[in-house]
């Protein structure tokens, strides 16, 4: 068993801000090399800047199989390995199912979800093969307790939840452990765009009474993807305040 | 240069962690061999590394036993 993830190589999606950039950074702060993703160039140089030479930033569209192969590719030429994989991409295109449209169905869920299916499939190969592997999937509080405009998102959420439980199951047997974190509402530019009254009812209802901090999500994801987590698998951790028990 | 029957031979040892007598022709992976379903998916993955090909899924569910896997090969690898 590795003791330390010193040396170890992740690769953390949507990582420009928010959690992503918690989680990446902490990472590089345990000695893993990390690639950061983002959707922009712009928001892979940024990556690239705050990391310096724990890792790099790339430009990558999670919705590409083809961009997905890619940056797969150019991971495995440059580091050899891949042993971290942190699916943290995530948008939302929020309304009440009445006028919800169909692209933003499949937007919110090609990005959160089945983005996740082609990322964990193209990492497989060399996880099996090397009996190692830490997948690690940002769920989110409302795929369990539901949120109303986010019939897209919360599907999303809860399909996270059952993937990473099956896929779990599938290679257990191998080292690998799939598992997912569920933040409940952080303080970033995507709670930012909830409305008014969604944050006041939201906020009613959370006993730690404020808003969770990146750190907190990206100290968890750290955690399961230490080696004192090897017997967590299939496991959703909820980092929330509070605000939902299950 | 070892034969192909000897290489396939060779990875279905080391993949399934089985002696080499057991590894007779009529041996089926998951009744004689004790694979499971993803034991058999890393035993083709690595015949396709071994061979440097790729096995379409619809023909990998055919490769049942070790004579499977050899016909297989014989009959696709590159070298």
């Amino acid at each position: 068993m590795t003791t330390t993830m010193q040396g170890q190589v992740a690769l953390v999606t949507g990582a420009s801000r928010g959690i992503g950039k918690a989680i990446a950074e902490q990472l590089a702060a345990q000695g893993v090399k990390v690639i950061g993703t983002a959707t922009s160039d712009s928001g892979a140089a940024a990556i690239s800047a705050y990391l310096g030479e724990h890792g790099e930033g790339r430009q990558l569209d999670v919705t590409d199989a083809d961009s997905v192969a890619e940056t797969l590719k150019a991971i495995d030429e440059k580091y050899g390995q891949l042993d971290i994989l942190v699916n943290n991409a995530g948008i939302t295109k929020d309304n009440l199912l009445m006028r919800l449209k169909d692209d933003d169905w499949d937007a919110v869920l090609d990005t959160n979800l089945k983005s996740v299916y082609r990322l964990s499939k193209a990492v497989l190969r060399g996880m099996m093969k090397r009996r190692f592997g830490r997948i690690i999937n940002i769920s989110s509080v409302v795929g369990t307790t539901g949120n109303p405009g986010q019939t897209n998102y919360c599907a999303a959420k809860a399909g996270l939840v059952g993937f990473s439980k099956a896929l779990a199951q599938e290679v257990a047997g191998r080292g690998i452990t799939v598992n997912c974190v569920a933040p409940g509402f952080i303080d970033t530019d995507m709670t930012k765009a909830l409305t008014e009254d969604q944050k006041q009812a939201i906020f009613a209802n959370i006993p730690a009474a404020r808003l969770g901090q990146p750190e907190e999500i990206a100290a968890t994801v750290v955690f399961l993807a230490s080696a004192g987590a090897a017997y967590i698998t299939g496991e959703t951790i909820h980092v929330n305040g509070g605000l939902a028990m299950v | 240069m070892s034969t192909i029957e000897e290489r396939v031979k060779k990875i279905i040892i080391e993949q399934l962690g089985v002696k080499e007598e057991e590894v007779k022709p009529e041996a089926s992976f998951e009744n004689d061999l004790g694979a499971d379903s993803l034991d058999t998916v890393e035993l083709v993955m690595a015949l396709e590394e071994e061979f440097e090909t790729e096995i379409p899924d619809e023909e990998a569910e055919k490769i049942k036993t070790v004579q499977a896997a050899i016909d297989y090969v014989t009959n696709h690898a590159n070298d």
